[in-house]
């Protein structure tokens, strides 16, 4: 067709146009990101000296760590992952349930503007501070032991699940919602037949995860002393019985594993 | 020439998608595959480059076996065929200009591939193509912003960049509107006779298999039941191919509408 | 759903009389696990310092206020080093999160056996607390803030790469093939037919999980991993809580803003 009877002269040259349309900026963010590498590295302040020990040291520890030892401790082993346990499980219910009212006030299309004000400060409090420090200042104020633990890992629960529980009924659909509104329900009926049925799946998934996210951060808050297997794995550091350690530490990854398949499983049967 | 003998294929679940087709395929002859769906067309154009593993029988290309090829002379092979999707398969988040000079991937190494550094005659290739195709002012465009028409296009460009021998055509027109079809098919038509290539056109619609190709070859549960000129289509033998169906409608449009008026329709818009 | 037929005619219910059982029985059984652990958590707990939490609250919130501001000269290098843990451990993270996926990956993994070791590493990765790894490493290379950016990017490679392998597994291989078909090499077939789809997902990843490691590298310090932790120590067990109530305010500060930075990165992506 045309092509045959014009001869076209085609370039020969392509450059993909980049992702940054402005060259300066581009340029700009590339020089900063760059200046910023050679800043951070630089006060790093690695004591090599004390790193290239740290290589023999390392190789001693993971040789120690093998085999795993878990019998020579193995009361204090089962002790600390019981406590955890418990306390994985009634801080899990406790946060729920507190975040069920939380979670709906912080919701914008279902609280008034005061109290989703109140319930989006309660959220973003309880969700700033690492579960280790709320374990620190329940330490202080509870006293040691796996209370102390169990209040820190239900304040956080509250801001994790609150957060997501809003998020999802903020997005859910708005049609089923007005029809149920259009039969003249209260609002507690409107809740629970056009907000739960839409949540449900999801917030039952979420709940496992955060049972899962729980229990592992049970593992931390005992390093500050609020019970659970976290103490008796501080105290296997102490002591340099890496093997000890290592037992411990594939126990809490077993367990892992296995609420990972669990709520995988749930997941697939609620959906 | 394209030779396909007693090709079989047998999926892992039991179907058998294929039952000892043998067909030839001339250099520059445009053949339309139509069937019902789970016939076995896309299995057997993806046999003839092994996208599918065939389970017996020979794919001959030039005199080349395909079917027992190892992987990196197979990977040779491809080169020379050109293959078009039904959905365009472009690369969605790569520019228009990257999904084209990627029909080139198996003439260059992997790092030039990666730094996008394509020698200049490619890069003039694709650009002539693009033209060709009618859509060179997208080059630079993202393949997500374009239209299906002109996904397809591109997906055209990127067949034909391989400078292949053979273009195998998996439901060209599938998701895309009457007119849109119609162009994409004179196409695909011009630019066989245009290169002298043998195709194989994967298409459910009859209307546009009896428009565009010379030759048309129905598929039945796996076996070839039709083999022959387009006008050779009765309701007999549609009905051999897809089933019991008033076919005279289908037919009768077909003859109304001269394949030259729609061209001229098509060129005036 | 059930209708029961009863003398004065069906009655609609939402749970036969069977189903109505079990679901009573599991709450219960429910309520009682709740109830059990409970009780075990109670009997190691000294009920007389809870109910004493009230005044020790009182008496530690009058302490921490006023915050001694002037603190705050000393606290510029600890977030300097914070935010850095954070970012270097995240890069760290992805350098070795993107070979685990594609090797996790169903639809990229050379080897079943592979795929099962790729995940066996993800699952410790993320089973593993970074506080943990950080307590391990330094006790192998010392204390310091090259310990902390190796805990947490021990700590996020598994994160970083289930979400990616699960980004691996969700795209288009209608693309791939088409790659394939034109003759490409295997680590053509990555380059052009996976990598640009997977390109939105790795950046959201990296950002998500630059937020969340700020917040965890606050701490890192309480084990001697460097950053702001090691200050909140410090004044923890001098009782300085003046200069604790300061830290807190800064933590507060700087995860807020990350979390601004990050929602600001987000959005520009996508």
């Amino acid at each position: 067709m045309s092509d045959a009877v014009t001869p076209k002269n085609y370039p020969s040259i392509w450059k993909k146009p980049p992702l940054i349309k402005r060259g300066w900026l581009r340029w700009s963010l590339w020089f900063g990101a760059a200046i910023y590498l050679a800043i951070g590295f630089g006060t790093l302040e690695v004591d090599w000296q004390r790193v290239s020990e740290g290589i023999p040291r390392g190789q001693r520890f993971l040789s120690a760590f093998f085999p795993p030892d878990i019998f020579s401790r193995w009361d204090s082993i089962l002790d600390g992952i019981l406590e955890s346990i418990w306390m994985t499980v009634i801080s899990t219910v406790a946060g729920i349930a507190l975040s069920v009212p939380v979670g709906l006030g912080a919701a914008k299309n279902l609280a008034p503007k005061p109290v989703y004000m109140v319930c989006r400060f309660i959220v973003a409090l309880s969700r700033t501070f690492p579960e280790v420090i709320l374990a620190i200042f329940a330490v202080k104020l509870f006293g040691f032991g796996p209370f102390a633990g169990f209040i820190a890992l239900s304040i956080a629960t509250v801001g994790f699940y609150a957060k997501l529980l809003a998020e999802d009924i903020e997005d859910m659909d708005p049609v089923q919602a007005e029809a149920i509104r259009s039969t003249g329900a209260s609002w507690f009926q409107w809740v629970n037949y056009a907000v739960q049925p839409q949540v449900m799946p999801r917030m039952i998934g979420l709940a496992v995860y955060r049972l899962d996210i729980n229990f592992r951060e049970s593992a931390v808050v005992g390093i500050v002393g609020g019970g659970g297997i976290g103490a008796t794995l501080l105290t296997a550091f102490d002591r340099y019985e890496f093997d000890s350690a290592a037992a411990i530490l594939l126990i809490i990854i077993a367990i892992v594993m296995g609420l990972e398949y669990a709520s995988g499983y749930l997941r697939q049967k609620v959906q | 020439m394209l030779k396909l003998t007693d090709l079989c294929k047998r999926y892992p679940t039991g179907d058998e998608a294929l039952k000892k087709v043998s067909l030839e395929i001339p250099n520059g002859q445009a053949v339309a595959l139509i069937g019902p769906s789970g016939a076995g067309k896309s299995t057997l154009i993806r046999c003839v480059n092994r996208l599918v593993e065939p389970t017996s029988g020979s794919v001959q290309l030039n005199d080349v076996e395909l079917t027992t090829l190892s992987s990196g002379k197979l990977r040779a092979q491809r080169r020379s065929i050109g293959m078009i999707f039904q959905e365009y398969a472009l690369v969605e988040r790569l520019t228009v200009m990257e999904n084209v000079l990627s029909g080139r991937l198996g003439y260059v190494g992997f790092w030039k591939s990666w730094l996008r550094r394509y020698p200049g005659e490619d890069i003039k290739e694709a650009f002539r193509l693009l033209d060709r195709v009618g859509i060179m002012h997208m080059a630079d465009k993202r393949a997500d912003e374009l239209s299906g028409g002109q996904r397809q296009r591109v997906g055209i460009a990127r067949a034909l960049i391989q400078n292949p021998e053979l273009l195998l055509i998996d439901e060209p027109t599938a998701s895309l509107d009457p007119k849109t079809s119609r162009e994409i098919m004179r196409l695909i038509r011009e630019l066989c006779q245009e290169r002298n290539l043998a195709a194989i056109i994967n298409i459910h619609d009859v209307m546009l298999a009896q428009m565009f190709a010379e030759r048309v070859v129905g598929l039945r549960f796996g076996e070839i039941v039709y083999d022959g000129p387009p006008d050779g289509l009765t309701p007999d033998v549609l009905t051999e191919i897809y089933g019991e169906e008033d076919w005279e409608a289908t037919i009768e449009t077909v003859e109304n509408e001269d394949v030259e008026t729609a061209d001229a329709v098509d060129h005036a818009t | 759903m059930a209708i029961i037929n009863t003398e004065s005619g069906p009655v609609w219910k939402r749970r036969t009389t069977k189903q109505e059982w079990i679901y009573w029985l599991c709450w219960l059984a429910a309520a009682a696990v709740f109830v059990y652990c409970f009780k075990l958590v109670s009997d190691k707990t000294i009920w007389f310092f809870v109910t004493d939490a009230g005044a020790q609250a009182q008496d530690m919130a009058s302490r921490m206020v006023p915050p001694k501001w002037s603190y705050i000269h000393d606290l510029w290098r600890p977030i300097w080093d914070t935010i850095n843990i954070a970012t270097l451990g995240t890069a760290l993270a992805l350098v070795i999160a993107v070979p685990i996926a594609f090797l996790a990956a169903k639809n990229t993994t050379p080897h079943p056996t592979v795929r099962a070791a790729a995940l066996f590493v993800i699952v410790s990765s993320r089973s593993i607390n970074s506080l943990i790894w950080a307590l391990m490493l330094v006790a192998i290379i010392g204390p310091g803030i090259l310990a902390g950016v190796i805990a947490i990017g021990l700590r996020s490679v598994g994160f970083c790469a289930k979400l990616l392998y699960e980004a691996i597994e969700e795209i288009d291989e209608t693309q791939v093939e088409a790659i394939k078909a034109t003759g490409a090499s295997g680590a053509q077939q990555l380059s052009y037919g996976i990598v640009p789809q997977i390109m939105p997902a790795f950046a959201g990843i990296s950002v998500f999980r630059w937020d969340i490691n700020i917040r965890e590298s606050t701490v890192l310090g309480l084990v001697g991993a460097g950053g702001i932790g090691l200050q909140l120590e410090a004044s923890i067990s001098t009782l300085a809580w003046t200069q604790v109530s300061v830290i807190l305010l800064v933590i507060l500060a700087t995860v807020i803003v990350s979390e601004w930075v990050s929602a600001k990165i987000r959005h520009a992506i996508i």
